[in-house]
């Protein structure tokens, strides 16, 4: 029974890794209705920036996260003006082909600057673990949980509680009319795109200590991170966040006592997650299902 | 009028089979080689443009269906002693019954969702190929160089009084069987069929108010176009000589919708040049930086690039799509 506890700390860990980079997708296809192909090479590249801040100039931990965070923000805020704004209009086929070649462009970009070498990023947390009831838990698993969890606190707080916050959520669900009663609409995407590539990083930051940082880091994350979104509903941030936790904890479980499945089948299990959900209720847990004037 | 429009195609396409027949005297095996290459690759976006460009299903995991014919060309060589060029129509058949198969949950996605799914079914083609490891030989892959049933590979082969090494030999199959695909499509597309596919795309419910049953047609075109897929990988594996999960990397899907959408969905001229563009870009990119990123970056940006200047490129799918995702 204690291995079967120690498998759900541990799913819940890469569980909340999953939903902060699930709420990250979220948040962008709430506001302006595409998903960002480019989500997990952006989270990559932020990775880097903490790795390179630390190992390179000798940063300690913590101010190079609060450095990344602002970098990724600022990131996510250019491309969002620079690259997907003017392609925003006509068809949504264009903005994907556009985060599509921005996925290209930052993994080769990280390999241009970093080199493909695996990297060993520095982990904030002990290695050690810690008796629970006779459960052994590492440190680490929830100091990670513990991020997402305050990470999704003030979030919700922003989203809730601030003008800022109210203007966003206006501009997803109403743009015309948002601008109308005077929210300037292209900067509150902009701030969503910002916030998404912050989410990124701190998920990509999150795991890179126990993964290892190379520039392929985020594929499977991605991965993971869709089926989270779709599980919970893709246009439901709360959704994201159980569906990342779900997902984490029942693949971690499934990994450790289905002989089948094993350590190598758990990317096509997030795979046919993805296509039940998307078969059998398209719209999620918590997603409202999607009416189409035709 | 009508009667020229209809021998223009027919002009031009002699003459590629032309230039295409008499080229090999004039450049290197190497160069042949490459040549090779740009015909598989137009092979795959045959079958590519035929579900993305005409039925305006967008795929990003065509990697996964080459995968598929790759590795039923490899298992045949290696485990059965068939002959190469008897394993590319078996691989064709079987991804195209793949292809038809994910055809059918594919009905219900569309858009954005049926992108989501194939590019999570590319990601994760690489670890089911690496489980099921007695058949698939794993992650060492299977080595088709040295088998007898490889043409070609040890001595020249003589084709119509000709000897051909390996390079001129696999730079005709290859471009012998595009051409050929090729062909196929079009007159495929160019009656009644097209007409539906197209209806398909460029409105579903315009499509089926007129008759145009969505599934059979949709499914078609996945089975279709997978199957074309399948052609390329199985030559892809004899080209290489070799199979493992990484011969099929994502970045393969990525770089098929990349030189679909290079060659604007549509002319055959068009899709040769993207088949050039996937087969030269990582060499070209050699120009601007040595390092192994490079062919990624200037890809991407020129992806990025086209749809700032080009969004035109895409017009049949766009307007699908605007017509789809409209809220």
């Amino acid at each position: 029974m204690a291995d079967f506890w120690q498998q759900v700390v541990a799913g819940l860990a890469s569980g909340s890794i999953y939903a902060s980079l699930a709420l990250a997708l979220v948040l962008i296809h709430r506001a302006t209705g595409v998903i960002n192909f480019a989500q997990g090479e952006m989270a990559t590249f932020s990775t880097y920036i903490a790795w390179a801040l630390t190992t390179n100039h000798g940063w300690s931990y913590w101010p190079a996260f609060a450095v990344t965070l602002l970098a990724s923000f600022a990131g996510g805020v250019a491309i969002h003006q620079g690259i997907i704004r003017p392609n925003e209009k006509g068809s949504v086929l264009r903005v994907v082909i556009v985060t599509i070649g921005l996925l290209l462009a930052l993994n080769g970009l990280v390999t241009w600057i970093w080199s493909g070498e695996v990297r060993a990023m520095q982990s904030p947390f002990p290695t050690r673990t810690m008796d629970i009831a006779g459960v052994a838990i590492s440190i680490q698993d929830i100091g990670t949980i513990g991020v997402v969890l305050a990470t999704v606190a003030v979030l919700w707080a922003l989203f809730q509680y601030t003008k800022v916050g109210l203007a966003m959520r206006a501009a997803a669900v109403n743009p015309a009319e948002a601008r109308l009663v005077g929210v300037r609409v292209t900067w509150m995407l902009s701030l969503g795109w910002g916030l998404a590539a912050v989410l990124g990083a701190i998920s990509g930051m999150l795991a890179a200590p126990s993964l290892f940082l190379d520039p392929n880091l985020m594929a499977a994350l991605l991965i993971y991170a869709f089926a989270a979104a779709v599980l919970g509903g893709i246009d439901s941030p709360i959704g994201a966040v159980v569906g990342g936790l779900t997902l984490g904890v029942g693949l971690n479980l499934i990994g450790a006592y289905v002989d089948f499945v094993g350590a190598d089948l758990r990317l096509p299990a997030a795979l046919a997650v993805i296509l039940v959900v998307l078969l059998v209720k398209p719209s999620g847990i918590f997603g409202k299902s999607e009416v189409r004037r035709v | 009028m009508r009667r020229s429009r209809a021998l223009a195609p027919i002009a031009a396409f002699l003459g590629l089979a032309v230039v295409v027949a008499v080229l090999p005297s004039f450049v290197s095996g190497f160069r042949a080689q490459q040549f090779a290459y740009v015909a598989i690759y137009l092979t795959a976006l045959i079958g590519l443009n035929i579900l993305t460009g005409y039925t305006g299903q967008i795929s990003l995991g065509h990697g996964a269906f080459m995968a598929i014919g790759g590795y039923t060309t490899a298992i045949l060589m290696v485990d059965h002693g068939v002959k190469d060029i008897w394993t590319i129509p078996v691989a064709a058949v079987v991804t195209g019954v793949v292809g038809f198969l994910f055809g059918i949950p594919a009905l219900r996605l569309s858009g954005l969702y049926l992108a989501l799914a194939t590019f999570a079914v590319a990601v994760s083609m690489p670890a089911v190929i690496k489980r099921f490891e007695g058949f698939t030989g794993g992650g060492g892959g299977l080595n088709l160089f040295g088998l007898p049933e490889l043409t070609a590979s040890l001595e020249p082969v003589t084709v119509l009084g000709r000897e051909l090494t390996f390079n001129d030999w696999l730079y005709y199959l290859c471009w012998t069987v595009a051409l050929v695909g090729y062909v196929i499509a079009w007159l495929m597309l160019r009656g009644r069929t097209g007409r539906a596919l197209r209806a398909v795309r460029d409105s579903e419910t315009a499509a089926q108010s007129s008759g145009v049953s969505l599934p059979a047609y949709k499914t078609l075109a996945f089975g279709v176009s997978a199957a074309y897929a399948g052609v390329a990988g199985s030559l892809f594996a004899i080209a290489t000589t070799f199979v493992n999960p990484d011969t099929f990397p994502i970045a393969l899907s990525i770089l098929l919708l990349v030189g679909v959408v290079v060659g604007g969905l549509g002319s055959l001229v068009g899709l040769i040049a993207g088949a050039v563009f996937i087969q030269f870009l990582p060499i070209w990119s050699q120009q601007v930086s040595k390092s192994p990123g490079a062919p990624a970056v200037v890809s991407g940006v020129v992806l990025i690039a086209l749809m700032f200047v080009l969004p035109m490129g895409v017009a049949g799918l766009a307007a699908r799509l605007r017509t789809l995702t409209k809220r």
